[in-house]
């Protein structure tokens, strides 16, 4: 190769790697201000460009913007209209000195491969392919393709960190009282339940194959468990009497923890639901309220909410029911009220919000030291929930106008819009999806 | 603080007079059926009727007049009460509603009423719901501490599921930390205490 040619295309990727970050973004806006930049710090992170090449843009495009979303790599996405050609014909061997001067660190190589993909993840510093490997992808215009090609981006986020990403995930969120679900990247978005239905709570079970929520009915609401794809809809026993919400699967999904409300106050209570049978009581409120109960990962333990001492605040108790105290640190008359917490999937952090001057802001606890850090300050934001990677989470926000859903990167404080109808609220996203289950509204 | 406290107190009151006047919207409210009665009257119920047709106002229907009495009375059952933010307890000012409310089911035995609580669109939408059931319980036991069974009153909660005003203001927010009285049974004909 010419050093002609070599410099041209240098200064093609270098205007690339400018407009990257809109680019790489087809289904949303990248809405401006929103770099809060907690402690982001451009260029330590690993350059990543996803080499052009013939075929399938449409997973290259899906693949640059979940390593985007990753948060963990700058990504160098070269668009479509890119002729240069940095691959030899051979597939094998790149021009890594070219991509050395670029500053990559890594580059993705997408080959159409039958009905499928192969993906070279080439290892820039090392001047060698690190990783390869074939993947079965459904026809592009299948329902399951996007999700197929999350999951490949997921694959190359592990190849890359040693842990996978989050792209192969979805959020079941509620626009009034009706349930939705969106992709972790905001595609896919759809209705899970009819519009006669009232829906609250949503939560999804640990497989991802099942979801639990809140059927909401003259001021009552039973507890219903049903499959992602729609049927197999049951009541969990002895909850069809009173209001039972905020219901939370233990993480080896035999157990359904959720609040009973009723006129002794709201207590938690966890029934097996793989027998249906053997309700427990968990708090006595005596008049006080106890709910939104969330399991520690390794189901020993269960934050929950409770105003015993006045406003609601986050308390954290053994998955049997004892040793209850309190677990995100207040001070009396100070604090406002703490709501919605989540135990991250790591079980290091719980998430939840908490009213500052009388407005919810998303907070983080550390569990280990007890130590609160505040996350939001931009408008109400609330109801937070976590990606499957235990660093995003995605949370109800009125920054735009109205309550929307955005995912915050809680490393470098990077925000994205991730819902744009209706009035969105109450989020909960899955863990990594095995497979992809189609709709059946 | 003070106006601003005011303010807040002022509001529901003129809400309530005007819901008093048939601005309830209850769904499923088992209207009363005998007569077309209008509904809770104006606040003139005992004016001589300046109707055209009935010159001799002593000479009154006794259904007619009971049906008005009924009307009346299920009207006062359905008034609505009021809560401070985030909290609970009965207003000093509602506890005559609530007395009222007693002393028509005392003196009524079938009369039965579901109370339903409800929050205004601050604080977390669950969190709603357990202060909303905690509303409708504190009506409740403030009836049943004046003698009437706890078995002919049920509680549910809307959280804020149900705002009766759409703003998103204080007067509005006021007016939709309630609870509502929905007579669900033996509301046909009532006798005044």
């Amino acid at each position: 190769m010419s050093s002609r040619g070599f410099s041209g295309w240098l200064l093609a990727g270098v205007a690339l790697l400018l407009t990257a970050p809109l680019a790489a973004q087809d289904t949303t806006q990248a809405p401006e201000g929103v770099r809060i930049g907690i402690e982001y710090r451009p260029g330590v992170r690993p350059s990543v460009v996803v080499l052009p090449g013939v075929g399938i843009d449409s997973a290259r495009a899906i693949v640059a913007r979940d390593l985007d979303y990753s948060d963990r790599f700058e990504v160098i996405a070269l668009g479509p209209r890119d002729t240069v050609a940095p691959v030899n014909p051979g597939g094998r061997a790149l021009d890594y000195v070219l991509f050395r001067t670029l500053g990559a660190a890594y580059a993705v190589e997408l080959a159409p491969d039958g009905p499928g993909v192969t993906v070279r993840l080439h290892d820039i510093t090392a001047g060698a392919v690190r990783r390869e490997q074939r993947f079965t992808l459904p026809p592009q215009f299948d329902l399951n393709y996007r999700f197929a090609v999350h999951r490949v981006s997921d694959e190359v986020v592990r190849w890359i960190t040693g842990t996978p990403g989050y792209a192969a995930s979805r959020v079941l969120f509620l626009i009034d009282r009706r349930l939705y679900r969106v992709d972790s990247d905001g595609g896919g978005v759809a209705a899970l339940s009819g519009p006669g239905e009232e829906v609250l709570s949503p939560t999804w079970s640990p497989d991802g194959k099942r979801i639990a929520y809140t059927r909401f009915a003259g001021g009552k609401g039973s507890l219903v468990l049903q499959g992602v794809a729609g049927g197999d809809k049951t009541t969990v026993t002895g909850t069809g009497v009173a209001l039972n919400i905020t219901p939370a699967f233990s993480p080896d999904g035999r157990l359904l923890a959720y609040a009973r409300s009723g006129e002794d106050g709201t207590d938690i209570f966890t029934a097996d639901i793989n027998q249906n049978c053997c309700v427990q009581r968990l708090t006595v409120g005596r008049y006080s309220d106890n709910l939104s109960p969330t399991f520690a990962p390794d189901g020993r333990r269960i934050a929950f909410v409770s105003t015993r001492a006045g406003a609601p605040q986050i308390y954290v108790m053994a998955a049997d029911g004892t040793d209850q105290e309190l677990l995100a640190p207040f001070d009396y008359g100070v604090t406002g009220s703490s709501n919605a917490p989540e135990w991250s999937p790591d079980g290091a952090s719980v998430a939840f919000h908490r009213e500052v001057n009388r407005v919810p802001q998303v907070f983080v606890l550390d569990v280990a030291s007890r130590r609160v850090r505040q996350l939001t300050s931009s408008g109400r934001n609330e109801d937070p929930t976590w990606a499957p990677d235990g660093r995003h989470l995605a949370f109800v926000s009125d920054r735009s106008g109205r309550r929307q859903l955005w995912v915050i990167d809680i490393v470098t404080g990077r925000i994205r819009q991730l819902t744009f109808e209706g009035q969105a609220r109450l989020p909960a996203w899955s863990r990594r999806l095995a497979d992809p289950v189609p709709t059946q509204p | 603080m003070s106006p601003a406290f005011t303010r807040v107190m002022v509001a529901p009151l003129a809400l309530l007079l005007v819901v008093a006047c048939g601005g309830k919207k209850a769904p499923e409210q088992p209207a009363p059926q005998p007569q077309p009665a209008p509904q809770p009257t104006q606040p003139a119920p005992t004016q001589p009727a300046p109707a055209p047709a009935t010159p001799a106002p002593p000479a009154e229907d006794p259904a007619a007049a009971a049906a008005r009495v009924t009307a009346a009375l299920l009207g006062e059952v359905a008034t609505m009460i009021h809560f401070d933010f985030d909290q609970s307890d009965i207003r000093s000012d509602d506890r005559a509603l609530l007395d009222r409310k007693a002393a028509i089911m005392g003196v009524n035995g079938g009369l039965r009423v579901r109370i339903s609580g409800h929050a205004d669109e601050r604080g977390s939408d669950e969190y709603n719901l357990a202060l909303g059931s905690r509303r409708a319980a504190a009506a409740k036991t403030y009836l049943v501490n004046k003698g009437i069974d706890a078995g002919r009153i049920e509680t549910v909660s809307f959280g804020e599921e149900r705002p009766l005003e759409p703003g998103h203001d204080e007067a509005s927010w006021a007016a939709n930390r309630r609870d509502e009285f929905e007579v669900t049974a033996g509301g046909q004909s009532l006798r005044n205490p």
